[in-house]
């Protein structure tokens, strides 16, 4: 009963926060608020995968992001809602609830097919030069769909809330807040199977030492093309959500300094630590509100806590430890491998 | 005629990419370091330029435009340099005697650009700044190929930078001291040489150049506004990479190379493909040649 402890409170704390949603006594804000920590979980942890185990520089995990956005986007309003080009819906109202699913997945899935972008040259780039080619992928994303008139080019692209709305017909609770965070469980659950998995031992290997890696049987190529498909993979699941949250999406809104906050947090976690990514979203997305009446000068004063973190810090909040490593008697409440 | 004309304007562009390029790999082949907020030290640059310029053009002197820009030049470069070396000694510096992995650097770097460009923004307003002409604008025309004097200027600018950077790398005693520096950081202190002062002199010139790259594109596109070094400070990272980030020659190589790139597409296709098909080329000479078009492959050892 102890060792599943974890998981009840998981699961009970999931259930009070939906009740609470549900009967009125959290707000809208809180509820937004909640959501975009769950999105920011899923990208922090999801890059960790790279710069924290693998060791690589990525920094356009924004354009990941946007590929799942819009394509999962696409998906729902082609399904569900009158669009002048997509067309009448396809389906009822009442499939909203299994569709919507379907939907992030052929979100990710399309992001994680995009990751083959960064994966492939990842086979003979390395360091500063593949954080180049990250780079590039990322403008060439936004560059990319800027230039598809038929998904509204730069003014971005609507209608996600016909989906939401549809599924609250069916069962009238606060669905887009389940999905998050069902969602955010899903994505930390698969990266902790990963890394802790006798495949996923390849990452690390390679982020220490890639040639003895190669020596020691580990096949690179794979490991990298997994790794980077899985970590773009999440961050399209994350756009998919952070899209039906908001109901529209812009290319710009996934930019260079969407990239940038997310190396953000996953430096200020720790890298190679999912607790430390996780921990570091939740604080980032409160830090991030809390600042919200200085206004512009919030982007003076995180770089600057940023860079006083690096100085007195560097290695994050959390180092590459676990907090089970850090407080040892949490291991008995939950039973991971 | 009118690919005359095209291939002026890439090497005006080229000529802008390519001063910022040599920014970026002058530190980057002293000190493995990519110095991200090296497009924002342009950015301060062009600001700085402007308000030299206007102090100089509003005192009741009678000053001569042509005199202010005479004036405004060295002073830019000399306080951008100062803005860069600040960089260097306020947060690069303390990072570096730790001992601090090359990547806390970059994060470093990264967030002093977020600085500048966000600092500049709440200081200085969201309002655009107009760049006042220093230039009186001459059209010289060639048969159908018309060239502005300031246009001249722009290239013969990043070719004289670059001759002058390749001189003081290749031919001094303290360009020696630079390449030795990139070559074994830990035994040149060990000759005598003086680490920091080099390293110090390389971010001035670095940043000098830029200074100058600000100045330059604020006369040619007299708008100035925050976010300008932004993308503009990547792309030149990227031609840099893409020429083999440490080599001179690969910058200004890489930095013209973007510009015909650029040129060219907008020449052929709508304006809006630029980004996406400059980038996508860029992708692919790194995957075929990953060092770069002069880059050297290093060994590495087990």
């Amino acid at each position: 009963m102890q060792k599943h402890s974890f998981t009840i409170a998981m699961i009970a704390s999931m259930a009070v926060l939906t009740a609470l949603a549900q009967f009125g006594f959290i707000n809208q804000y809180i509820q937004s608020v909640i959501m975009l920590m769950g999105v920011n979980i899923i990208l922090s942890a999801s890059l960790n995968l790279v710069n924290g185990y693998m060791g690589e520089f990525s920094c356009g995990h924004g354009g990941f992001m946007c590929v799942g956005a819009y394509a999962s986007s696409v998906m729902t309003v082609l399904l569900f809602s009158k669009n002048q080009i997509l067309g009448a819906p396809l389906l009822p109202e009442s499939m909203a609830l299994f569709a919507f699913p379907l939907a992030l997945a052929v979100g990710a899935a399309v992001a994680s097919v995009a990751g083959l972008i960064v994966a492939v040259p990842s086979f003979k780039t390395r360091g500063d030069y593949l954080a180049i080619i990250t780079l590039a992928a990322n403008y060439m994303v936004i560059s990319a769909i800027d230039n598809l008139e038929i998904i509204g080019g730069p003014r971005g692209f609507m209608g996600m809330n016909a989906t939401v709305n549809a599924m609250n017909s069916v069962v009238n609770i606060p669905w887009m807040l389940i999905w998050v965070i069902l969602g955010t469980i899903f994505s930390v659950w698969i990266l902790r199977r990963f890394v802790s998995s006798t495949l996923g031992k390849g990452v690390p290997a390679i982020c220490q030492d890639e040639i003895a890696a190669e020596i020691m049987s580990v096949d690179t190529n794979r490991m990298k093309l997994i790794a980077f498909m899985l970590s773009s993979g999440l961050a399209g699941l994350a756009g998919g959500l952070f899209a039906h949250i908001l109901g529209y999406v812009n290319p710009h809104s996934f930019d260079i300094m969407k990239s940038t906050e997310v190396m953000v947090m996953v430096y200020l976690g720790g890298m190679g630590s999912l607790s430390g990514a996780t921990l570091s979203a939740v604080l980032f997305t409160l830090l991030l509100e809390v600042l919200r009446p200085l206004e512009i000068w919030k982007w003076v004063v995180i770089p600057l806590l940023l860079i006083l973190l690096m100085q007195f810090r560097p290695e994050g909040l959390m180092g590459n430890k676990e907090l089970s490593d850090l407080f040892p008697k949490l291991r008995k409440y939950y039973s991971f491998k | 005629m009118e690919i005359f004309q095209h291939i002026l304007n890439a090497l005006q562009f080229g000529s802008f990419y390519a001063l910022i390029a040599l920014g970026y790999t002058l530190v980057y082949g002293v000190l493995r370091l990519i110095n991200f907020a090296h497009g924002d030290i342009f950015m301060v640059g062009a600001y700085i330029a402007y308000f030299v310029a206007v102090a100089l053009l509003g005192m009741d002197t009678g000053m001569s435009p042509g005199l202010a820009l005479a004036i405004t030049v060295p002073v830019t470069m000399v306080l951008t340099a100062l803005v860069g070396v600040t960089l260097e000694r306020t947060m690069y510096r303390p990072l570096r005697r730790k001992g601090a992995d090359r990547l806390y650097v970059v994060i470093t770097a990264l967030m002093a650009g977020l600085i500048l460009e966000n600092g500049n923004l709440a200081l200085l307003g969201a309002s655009r700044k107009r760049f006042p002409d220093l230039l009186e604008k001459s059209i010289w025309t060639f048969g159908s190929v018309s060239v502005t004097n300031l246009k001249v200027i722009v290239i013969v600018a990043a070719i004289a930078v670059f001759l002058l950077l390749q001189f003081i790398v290749t031919r001094t005693k303290i360009g020696m001291a630079m390449r030795g520096i990139s070559y074994d950081k830990f035994a040149i202190p060990l000759m005598g040489i003086p680490l920091d002062t080099i390293i110090v002199f390389t971010f001035i010139l670095g940043s000098g150049m830029a200074g100058l790259a600000g100045i330059l594109f604020a006369m040619s596109y007299p708008i100035l506004e925050p976010y300008m070094g932004a993308l503009i400070g990547w792309k030149a990272f990227i031609a840099a990479v893409v020429g083999g980030i440490g080599d001179i020659r690969g910058a200004i190589v890489g930095g013209f190379l973007l510009g015909f790139i650029e040129i060219g597409v907008v020449a052929v296709f709508p304006s809006t493909l630029r980004d996406l098909f400059a980038f996508s080329i860029l992708l692919v000479i790194l995957w075929l040649k990953p060092t770069g078009l002069f880059g050297v492959a290093k060994t590495t050892k087990i």
